[in-house]
């Protein structure tokens, strides 16, 4: 199961967090701090499954924006890693070339999106989702 | 009056042009409280926006729970995006920790059966990421009615939401238990994946639900052939693989499905082969499926061929240039490693290439992986590589490597002294992160190989001048110097180069260590021992010994001051006993009690010139008590003892140690020898714990008015008896009922025979000297039943 997802860039600045676990607010930004350091001490020929604390890391790095998902030992890792690259492809069709600032303004957006509920759904389903106009 | 509030875009720009920390809270200290005072007002158009710019402060980690009204507020409106920003609110701010999350379940509620569709959505999306217990209780049904509806978004929804009420109320099953049949069929995917997930949950959660749906693998086996023969669909596709994401659910339903049952697993054998074989591995999506496949392989009784077909993947998984597969792969035959080991042993070679890599993650798993695989044939082999991973690996995995190679080594050494090479370099490399036991185990290993005391203490010298930082080393090689110097000194190990070494040397390498500020209080104590012992085990003289152990007397750790002390006092006052004291210790049983109520075989050199008082509990069996401190890990229990010097019964106070009372059985004494006023009378006592064991306590008193002087008391019992006598209190009896000469028996008979004991004396009385043998016949029954 999916335990939260996160895209924090390279500064550690939070541009979209979705936990689907109960986590006190102010562990969260502790967690977030945490993370963003482990995956940025790590070089790019290393394997993007970490072993933290009691659960799985596997982030994926797009430009200086990294996308970080924390999953227990039930999941497939390498389809999560592939869910990840699903969804960043959602949003670059959404936004035509996402770029972080996309994301960051378009906040309300991309939580909709985020909004799948640990099941990872299809590109299209994606797309249909996000056809819906906001104000 | 309230400033025109920002839009989001607007808000997020002025966080993102704040500069420092300080700076940007000052911003969003200052938007909340518009916030608050715009939510006070009850501003009906512009709440969402509010709401919105809230839920953005909240992700960065402020405070937000005074939203919570809001949402409700904002969910209850009709507008569409009034409903949506408070959704979104509910699902991040609203959690069943909140009172406030009950009262939603009304709007819900409505919302599911009247509102339109992507009204629906959003409530049964809500209803899924925080819905309580009570709500799903309360709304199970108005779920499964969405569950037939003809929108496959409703569908898919509703789907979902199920699959939250499972895991949150797993009573609901019955509830959803019917449908899924029906939705399996259904052809679009978001709904299957739905639906396999609702089934993966409602087997795990309920065992009724096992059997009915091993009755759908054929019709799962069906959906995952579609999937994997059917050409490019551009729906579905993601890197030419058709939807890896429902076929690794389906394959982890069936895992689920066919574990312990021979039928599903028989049926899905076919596919999972064909899945195995077609699928295109060049990509991660491909890899993905096959991962899952092996996965299932694995945990269902699967046919041999099938298996070895699993292994062979894993095989080429690791020798990928892809770190992220080789990890998946080390992890897999990790647990395939107790089913088929033969297997996996064919690809050691690769695996132990993996420990070099510098990844963390990967070499973690590639030690776990190496220990496992260790057996007799490649002991030797995988023991050096494990020693070399060991002095490059990083911090937080040596301990881990240092305690698996001492397992290894524990379990299949081929010879003793290859074992105790071995644990000499562990401790070399990496001293401070094996476990306790290690040093305790080191030390009864080279006590019990005889034949390697003198290589081993040549060894060990030669580390410990070498290098004095490592702790158990350091402890282990002062404790061998100790007892097996002798051997070193005299320079005659023939299995590694002659050594020879001077007593100075010896002596200064142990001053050192006991100086050190690197040892810890511990290794200080091993090395004040070793230093005793060596006192007895050199020829020349022992003042700088004595010079070392004096100066210890007043050192500040209490422990070292006490065993400095009784050292003190064993070379002053009790020199003679000295050399007996500092004998070679036996073999201690491994893993025991360190208590050694037998005194294995060590006859007392029966010495007759005593002149010290000393009471029934008689030094011998505390000097093994004594000497036992320094093994194993329980060497500092000892209360601290006073240390006045005073005579009598000062030694056995000092000594101080948990010393064995006999419990009472009460047998009844026997007087056997009387003449002229001395009197021998015998007590016995039989301790429970020994069975076979006998303590005669042999008492001289002295009724006439003249002294007895040099007395001395022998004893000698049939061949099957074992007899120790233990040293007597004293040889004088001064007249007139002076205080008596006491002298202990052991007596072991372990065939239970009847006792028989032949007794001489010799004393000095009235002038003249006199000898006496006399047998005793009559002991008790208790003594010898």
């Amino acid at each position: 199961m999916i335990k939260f997802f996160l895209m924090v860039n390279k500064q550690g600045q939070t541009r979209l967090s979705r936990y689907y676990e109960h986590i006190e607010i102010n562990k969260r930004t502790i967690l977030e701090a945490d993370v963003i350091k482990t995956c940025l001490s790590r070089s790019k020929e290393q394997c993007s499954f970490i072993e933290y604390k009691d659960f799985k890391l596997i982030y994926r790095q797009y430009a200086a924006l990294f996308i970080v998902v924390g999953i227990n030992e039930t999941e497939n890792e390498m389809a999560v890693y592939e869910f990840i690259h699903n969804f960043v492809e959602v949003l670059d069709m959404y936004f035509s070339r996402v770029s972080e600032l996309d994301v960051s303004f378009s906040i309300l957006c991309a939580y909709l999106h985020s909004t799948m509920q640990r099941v990872p759904v299809t590109k299209w389903a994606g797309k249909y989702y996000l056809s819906y106009p906001e104000s | 009056m309230v400033l025109p509030s920002l839009k989001l875009p607007e808000l997020i720009q002025e966080i993102r042009g704040a500069k420092t920390q300080a700076q940007e809270r000052e911003v969003i200290q200052k938007e909340c409280a518009h916030i608050r005072a715009a939510f006070r007002e009850g501003d009906a158009p512009q709440r969402h926006r509010q709401l919105a710019k809230l839920l953005y402060v909240h992700m960065l980690g402020y405070p937000a729970h005074f939203g919570q009204m809001e949402c409700l507020k904002l969910i209850a409106s009709p507008r569409f995006t009034d409903k949506r920003v408070g959704y979104l609110g509910a699902m991040l701010l609203l959690d069943e920790r909140q009172d406030a999350h009950l009262l939603i379940t009304n709007s819900i509620k409505n919302d599911l059966s009247q509102g339109t569709q992507p009204v629906q959505g959003l409530a049964l999306c809500t209803l899924s990421t925080m819905g309580s217990a009570e709500m799903c209780r309360d709304l199970a049904n108005e779920v499964e009615r969405l569950l037939l509806r003809p929108s496959p978004y409703i569908r898919k929804k509703a789907v979902l939401a199920a699959v939250h009420m499972i895991r949150k109320v797993p009573e609901l099953s019955d509830i959803f238990l019917p449908p899924c049949t029906q939705l399996l069929r259904e052809r679009h995917h978001g709904i299957l994946i739905g639906t396999i997930t609702l089934i993966t949950e409602l087997c795990e959660r309920s065992p009724a639900a096992l059997p009915h749906f091993r009755q759908v693998v054929p019709q799962l086996v069906q959906i995952l052939r579609i999937l994997v023969m059917s050409g490019y669909s551009a729906e579905h596709s993601v890197a030419g693989i058709s939807d890896p994401f429902l076929q690794v659910k389906i394959l982890r339903l069936l895992r689920i499905l066919g574990r312990n049952h021979e039928e599903s697993s028989e049926a899905m054998n076919d596919m999972l082969a064909q899945v195995a074989t077609n699928t295109d591995t060049s990509r991660n999506a491909g890899n993905a499926v096959l991962y899952e496949t092996v996965l299932t392989i694995v945990d269902i009784p699967s046919a041999s061929g099938l298996r070895v077909l699993a292994v062979n993947i894993l095989g080429r998984f690791l020798l990928n240039s892809d770190k992220n597969i080789r990890y998946v792969a080390l992890t897999s035959l990790l647990q395939l490693v107790q089913s088929d080991h033969s297997a996996v042993q064919r690809h050691r070679p690769t695996v132990v290439e993996c420990l070099k890599d510098p990844d963390a993650s990967l070499s973690r798993r590639a030690l776990e992986l190496s220990l496992a695989l260790v057996n007799s044939s490649n002991i030797r082999s995988m023991t050096q590589e494990l020693q070399g991973f060991l002095e490059s690996c990083p911090a937080d995995l040596r301990a881990d490597c240092a305690s698996g190679i001492l397992l290894a080594a524990e379990r299949f050494a081929p010879t003793k002294r290859w074992h105790i090479d071995t644990i000499m370099q562990v401790l070399t490399t990496a001293g401070a992160h094996v476990r306790d036991d290690a040093v305790a185990n080191l030390t009864q290993l080279i006590g019990g190989a005889e034949e390697l005391h003198a290589y081993s203490v040549c060894q060990l010298y030669n580390a410990l001048a070498a290098d004095i930082s490592q702790q158990p080393l350091v402890q282990v090689a002062a404790w061998c110097i100790g007892e097996y110097g002798d051997l070193l000194l005299s320079g005659s190990c023939e299995e590694a180069e002659p050594l020879q070494v001077q007593e100075e040397e010896v002596l200064t390498l142990l001053e050192k260590v006991l100086q050190s500020h690197l040892s810890l209080p511990a290794t200080r104590g091993y090395a004040l021992t070793a230093l005793m012992k060596l006192s007895t085990r050199i020829q020349g003289d022992n003042n700088r010994i004595r010079q070392i152990v004096s100066i210890y007397g007043s050192c500040l750790d209490i422990e070292l001051q006490q065993r400095a002390v009784e050292y003190n006092a064993l070379f002053r006052k009790y020199d003679h006993m000295r050399p007996a004291i500092l004998e070679k210790m036996p073999l201690v049983e491994h893993g025991g009690p360190q208590d050694d109520e037998a005194g294995e075989g060590k006859e007392e050199p029966w010495n007759p010139n005593r002149e010290s008082q000393s009471p029934t509990k008689t030094p011998t069996a505390n000097l093994l008590d004594l000497l036992d401190l320094l093994n194993g890990a329980s060497g500092d229990a000892q209360p601290p003892p006073a240390l006045d010097l005073t005579p009598g019964g000062s030694l056995l106070h000092l000594l101080d140690l948990p010393s064995t009372t006999p419990s009472l059985a009460p047998i009844p004494g026997l007087k056997v020898f009387d003449r002229e006023g001395l009197q021998i009378n015998l007590s016995f006592v039989r301790p429970p714990e020994i069975p076979a064991l006998l303590l005669i306590t042999a008492t001289a008193s002295n009724t006439s008015k003249s002294d007895v002087t040099h007395f001395v008391c022998q004893a000698a019992v049939p061949k099957s008896f074992q007899l120790q006598l233990q040293i007597p209190s004293g040889d004088t009896v001064p007249a007139q009922g002076g205080p008596p000469i006491t002298q202990v028996l052991r007596v072991l008979n372990p065939n239970k025979a009847p006792l028989r004991m032949r007794l001489k004396l010799t004393y000095n009385h009235f002038g003249q000297s006199v000898q006496e043998i006399f047998e005793v016949k009559d002991f008790p029954p208790d003594t010898w039943q």
